[in-house]
């Protein structure tokens, strides 16, 4: 048996995350797997809070706004503490289907990985994204390649399952703000084995996103900025052991 | 003597340093500064009444480190020791910001786990 914790964080997705919660409750994940939505709650402004508490989850309430990656890492957290095999991070805006959430759990049996990244640019299906974004992701995906030498074709996908000793590494430290590509140089440092799989992914429904447009240069440099600064401070000394080589499989 | 500062402007420099020097004591006592902190300012207004006494001592500073203009090495110090503060005021900040986060999940999982323990008694 597999207990699968499934992280929404929620900043003002009031519209959004009844759907979501439910159609992730409702999916059949095969025998061995029980799941436990944790909505968290990044002290929105409009009535998120109310209506997750009528929801079929455990609901973490931020006292002050973190951004996704705080947020995020506080379900993690919860996961880690409460002794979760696994973790899977769904956005709360009805992007990441429950279905594809199949596949994730799939390649964690088969592959024995640490991370499963779903990416949308393996099999060019689903929402593609705009040009501007593809870019960027292009850039992040040269980027880890000369840095770790692994190729994630989405490092900025959220869609991401965990397994026990991933969370144990998330639990100890995670990037604040915009934390996929910096996290991704953090988990190959630490010799995780990340596999990449296809999944589609729809358009948001509601809500916007956390990147604006005059922020998209912002977020440029700063992650760069911060995949460099990772990779410079854990390529020589990881948190767990041993040399910072990049592992490749 | 030449290259003597007229004593108007020496008085009034030193006012302005010593009622600085008070405001800065006054946080202290008060409690509103750390004493971290205060160590910084507190040098600070040490250095302020120094050289407003001592009339010719940027003279005498610029000429040991060998700077041509006096007024030049007051800028290049004070910049200087601007900028460390500030980076040391960026140091302080990123630590509160993560005690900060922390406490913020911290609050949110022990809610979580409240509201179990509540529901287990009711």
């Amino acid at each position: 048996m597999h207990r699968l914790a499934v992280v929404i964080p929620a900043y003002n997705e009031a519209k959004s995350i009844t759907n979501v919660v439910e159609s992730l409750n409702k999916m059949d994940y095969g025998d061995n797997i029980s799941i436990q939505v944790i909505v968290v709650n990044d002290c929105s402004t409009d009535n998120t809070a109310t209506v997750i508490s009528a929801l079929n989850c455990v609901s973490l309430m931020l006292p002050s706004n973190l951004g996704i990656g705080g947020a995020v890492q506080t379900g993690y957290r919860y996961a880690f503490n409460n002794n979760f095999d696994w973790a899977v991070q769904v956005d709360g805006d009805g992007q990441h289907p429950a279905h594809e959430l199949k596949k994730l759990i799939d390649t964690m049996l088969n592959e024995n990985a640490d991370v499963v990244i779903g990416s949308r640019f393996l099999k060019k299906e689903g929402f593609q994204s705009s040009l501007m974004r593809r870019v960027g992701i292009n850039y992040f995906k040269t980027l880890i390649r000369f840095l770790c030498g692994i190729t994630i074709t989405d490092a900025t996908s959220g869609f991401r399952l965990f397994n026990k000793k991933t969370l144990e590494l998330v639990n100890d430290y995670y990037p604040d703000e915009y934390p996929e590509p910096e996290s991704v140089v953090y988990f190959t440092l630490h010799h995780l084995k990340i596999v990449e799989i296809p999944v589609s992914m729809d358009r948001r429904k509601d809500g916007t996103s956390s990147i604006g447009r005059f922020a998209s240069v912002y977020f440029m440099l700063k992650v760069t900025l911060a995949v460099l600064f990772t990779f410079l401070k854990f390529r020589f000394s990881p948190k767990t052991l041993k040399d910072g080589k990049c592992s490749t499989h | 003597m030449e290259n003597v500062v007229p004593i108007k402007i020496q008085i009034l420099t030193i006012i302005a340093s010593l009622i600085f020097s008070f405001f800065v004591s006054r946080l202290i006592i008060k409690g509103k500064l750390r004493e971290e902190y205060a160590i910084f300012w507190f040098f600070s207004t040490i250095i302020l009444i120094v050289f407003s006494i001592w009339r010719n001592g940027l003279e005498v500073m610029a000429t040991i480190l060998g700077v041509f203009e006096a007024p030049n090495l007051v800028f290049t110090a004070a910049i200087f020791a601007i900028l460390v503060y500030l980076l040391h005021l960026s140091v302080v900040i990123s630590k509160l910001h993560d005690g900060n986060k922390n406490l913020n999940q911290e609050i949110a999982l022990l809610k979580q786990k409240l509201k179990e323990i509540e529901k287990g008694n009711s």
